[in-house]
Order: structure tokens, then C-alpha cells, then sequence
């Protein structure tokens, strides 16, 4: 049975977890600081390094203790390694190699796309072949694996994150932070009534939500132009249908021509009602053999256990750095 | 000055130009309206540069850095907006790249001095209307060269 310790602070947050046997969360640790954010209206990033330095021993030394081990009873250090904001992610990948270092342990580099994927392992079982759809503030990405460890990105998005535009469009319709919540919410009281712009990228399985943004935006104005009044939950409402139909479409067309077991929701997005709401009535009743996998809110949002899983399973394959291993913020998922 | 952009092509266009005018240690800083097309104009700076991968908003992760001739930096301080956080960009803001800093107002304490300013203003449809200003010799001849 493993014992992984996991550091992640790949943007916000500085977050530590101990994770046993693959899947049993021992300790998770994240030193966020979300009501800040609130009392701002928009988020207020502790992207600073100076901020990560002055958190990661408290958190690591806080996940330990939770965990009730010492640095000896582990058995390997994972780190995100990638993508992020470089300073942040330096803070994390030095406080592994050290703790590594000192306390003869491997280090397992971990991608962080590839943790959210793994965060679904602390509800579920996986099984392979699966696709995955991750959704969240920074990334919004179609990935085939086809095994254990092995990850094929067969669509990104070109533009904004699918969070991101959510966010935005939340801050024009004068929603609180964060904007996806309030519009979630919103949409409830509304009608999909008003037809907005779904751009298509060049690549059928690629995303793209710049345009549906602009799209309301430009709405918002020809409304104002033409002295004519909306109903914002309806403006919510036709913005949220269309932008995850751009989800829906994708994996779709995805699940069609792949024999994939199971299909995996996974990021901050894959809390939308919307979202959860389509998957299990459209794709789960349209693919009946494919499990759908809709994991809980305490499994989508950045956390260092996603990081301990996907490390743990890493860790199993062999994946090892050296001491010279550096943060890599465009890291790729694939190779 | 004043410059009127009628479609997304035209703003395609007029990136990567100023992409393939490109010098190290540029900076541009792009603001005006949300989805006025800040980062359609990224895209094209980098294909101007020789930049092959995708650029993609760098909202989330604040900075984004792209591997060409020279390396891009694609800043975004939107989330930076009423803080002030020692990010270590003055290393990269003179550093051997271009930097191109959308919602450049947020953080304009640690801007140089020389740079080109360019706001982006929604018209109707795809119309544009950029606002460019140079401070600096260098910036005031690459304007020049661009339009």
C-alpha cells in the first residue's frame, strides 16, 4: 500500500494531501482563501510566489500532521509539474524536490489536467478505454485513454476556457463571483429563447467560446441600441444551453467512433446543473454501455489529492524525476 | 490615433504584422472592451512571430509563454484588477522577448515607459475601432510601419 505525498500549486491555491493505496484520502490540505474573493466581487489570486512560500510549509506540515505520518512513513513525493503560472508552480516543485532530497524519496512529476482526470478514482473505479471531458476555469479539454497512464488529447480549446467565459459573462450580467455558480442558478428561472453564436473551429473535436462571449456581449448592446429591454435569466439561460451543447456536441462525436467503457466528467465546470443534467439524460441514454461518471463537487475544484492520486497511479508506472526537474507552465499532456 | 477595423480578418491581419515587426523586448499592452477580440489579436502577433501552437486565453493562469524565433509572453493581468502582488514580471518585461499584457491598465505601475498601447473598442458586428498610441522612438516608427 502507498503512501504518496502530493504538493500542488499550480495557480491560487498552495495544497499538500496524503494519499494511501491509490485512493484513500489521508489528509487534504488547501490554504485558499475564497470569502476574500467574494468581499472583492471578482477572484483576488494568490498567484504571488511570495504568497505560496509563505503558505507551503504551514500546508505540508498541516497535512502531515492531519494524516498522522512523518515525511519517513512516505513512501514517494508528487509535485505538479505543469501547466501553471511558472512562479507559482516553482514554489511547489522546489518544496518537493527538497522534502525529496532530504528525505531520500522518488519524485513523480504529475500533470495537472491528468489529476483532475485521476480525481474521479477517489469515488470510482476506473476503466479503460475512457474519455474525459475536463471543464474548468483555465481549461476545457476532450482526452482519450486508451490505458492506465496513456492520454490522447483529441480536442482543446482555442480560445477562452469554458470557465472563463462563464465567469466573464457572469461579470456582464452583474452576477457575483464566481460568475458560473450565479448564471447556473440563473438559468434555472429563464428560457433558452435567444439564439447566440456557436463558432466551430477548424478541428471538429477542438472548443472555442470567445465568440459565444462577444456573442452576448453584442446582444447585450443591440439591445441597448435598439432601446429594447431582456430578461437577464433568459440571456443566462440561452448562454449556458449553448455553451454546453458545445461540450455535448464534442463528446458526442467523440463517443460515436470510440468503444470507450466509461466516460469521465472532471474540473470545477463538471459541478454545472446544466452540464450533469445533459450528460446523464442525452449521452448516458444514448450510449447505455458507456458508464457516466459525474463526479462530486469535492473532486472538481484544484486540490493537492487529484495530484496524490494521479501521482500514486504514476508512481505504480515507473514515472520518476531527477533532481534537475524544473516547473514546465505549457507542459504537455502527452508524451 | 484612431484606427477602424471592419472585420476579424482585418484584425487578423493587422496582428500579425506587428507580429512579423516584432523585437526583443517589446511590450504591448491591449485593453477597452470584454470579447472586443484581445486575444484573436494575440494569436495572429504570434503567427506573425512564427508561433505554431495555439494560443489560448492566459485569464486563468495570468501568464502564458510561447516558444518562437524569440519567446512570446502572454500576460493577462484581468484578474489582477484593485491587487497588488509582486508577480516578478519586471524580469520579463525586459526581458529577450515580446510581451503583449492584456487588461495592461490593471497593473500599469510596473509597465515601461516605452511600449505601444492599443484599446480595442466593440462597434457593430466586427467592426473595431483600435486606438493605438507609441511612447518611445522605437514604438513611434513601428506605428508607422504598421499602418
Amino acid at each position: 500500500m502507498s503512501k504518496i505525498l502530493a504538493i500542488e500549486s499550480s495557480c491560487d491555491e498552495t495544497a499538500a494531501a496524503v494519499i494511501e493505496d491509490e485512493h484513500i484520502v489521508l489528509a487534504n490540505v488547501v490554504a485558499t482563501q475564497i470569502d476574500v474573493h467574494k468581499e472583492y466581487g471578482g477572484v483576488i489570486p494568490e498567484i504571488a510566489s511570495r504568497i505560496h512560500i509563505e503558505n507551503i510549509s504551514m500546508v505540508i506540515n498541516e497535512c502531515l500532521k492531519k494524516a498522522n505520518l512523518k515525511m519517513e512513513d512516505i513512501d514517494a513525493v508528487a509535485f505538479t509539474q505543469g501547466p501553471g503560472l511558472i512562479g507559482s508552480l516553482h514554489v511547489g516543485v522546489q518544496a518537493a524536490k527538497t522534502l525529496a532530497w532530504a528525505f531520500k524519496k522518488p519524485l513523480v512529476p504529475v500533470h495537472h489536467i491528468a489529476g483532475h482526470i485521476y480525481a474521479n478514482r477517489l469515488v470510482s473505479e476506473l476503466h479503460f478505454p475512457l474519455l474525459a471531458l475536463v471543464v474548468s476555469g483555465g481549461h476545457t479539454e476532450l482526452i482519450y485513454m486508451k490505458d492506465e497512464w496513456s492520454f490522447e488529447v483529441l480536442g482543446t480549446t482555442q480560445d477562452d476556457a469554458i470557465g472563463e467565459a462563464f465567469d466573464k459573462v457572469g461579470r456582464v450580467l452583474g452576477l457575483p463571483y464566481p460568475g458560473g455558480v450565479y448564471i447556473d442558478k440563473l438559468s434555472k428561472q429563464g428560457k433558452n429563447i435567444y439564439k447566440l453564436p456557436k463558432p466551430k473551429p477548424e478541428k471538429e473535436l477542438d472548443f472555442s467560446f470567445s465568440g459565444l462571449k462577444s456573442g452576448v456581449l453584442q446582444f447585450i448592446k443591440r439591445m441597448e441600441r435598439q432601446n429594447e429591454t431582456f430578461k437577464p435569466e433568459d440571456l443566462a439561460c440561452s448562454f449556458q444551453e449553448t455553451a454546453i451543447s458545445c461540450l455535448l456536441e464534442r463528446a458526442d462525436k467523440a463517443l460515436a467512433s470510440l468503444k470507450v467503457k466509461q466516460f469521465v466528467l472532471a474540473g470545477g465546470v463538471a459541478a454545472n446543473s446544466c452540464l450533469r443534467e445533459h450528460v446523464t439524460n442525452d449521452l448516458q441514454k444514448k450510449y447505455p454501455n458507456v458508464e457516466c461518471l459525474i463526479p462530486p463537487l469535492s473532486c472538481c475544484t484544484d486540490n493537492a489529492a487529484m495530484i496524490g492520486v494521479a501521482g500514486s497511479v504514476a508512481y505504480r508506472h515507473g514515472v520518476r524525476a531527477g533532481f534537475d526537474v524544473s516547473a514546465d507552465p505549457g507542459m504537455d499532456l502527452e508524451s | 490615433m484612431k484606427k477602424v477595423i471592419h472585420s476579424k480578418k482585418d484584425t487578423e491581419l493587422l496582428g500579425r504584422k506587428l507580429g512579423e515587426l516584432s523585437f526583443k523586448g517589446m511590450c504591448i499592452t491591449l485593453n477597452g472592451d470584454l470579447g472586443a477580440g484581445k486575444t484573436t489579436l494575440t494569436k495572429s502577433i504570434g503567427k506573425g512571430m512564427g508561433i505554431d501552437k495555439t494560443i489560448s486565453s492566459p485569464t486563468f493562469t495570468i501568464l502564458k509563454i510561447y516558444k518562437g524565433n524569440i519567446p512570446l509572453y502572454h500576460i493577462d493581468a484581468y484578474r489582477m484588477e484593485g491587487i497588488d502582488q509582486d508577480l516578478g514580471f519586471e524580469e520579463i518585461l525586459q526581458g529577450e522577448g515580446v510581451c503583449v499584457i492584456e487588461w495592461g491598465e490593471f497593473i500599469k505601475d510596473i509597465l515601461p515607459e516605452e511600449r505601444l498601447d492599443i484599446s480595442i473598442y466593440i462597434q457593430k458586428d466586427e467592426e473595431r475601432i483600435f486606438d493605438i498610441n507609441a511612447y518611445g522612438e522605437r514604438y513611434e516608427s513601428l506605428l508607422e510601419k504598421l499602418l
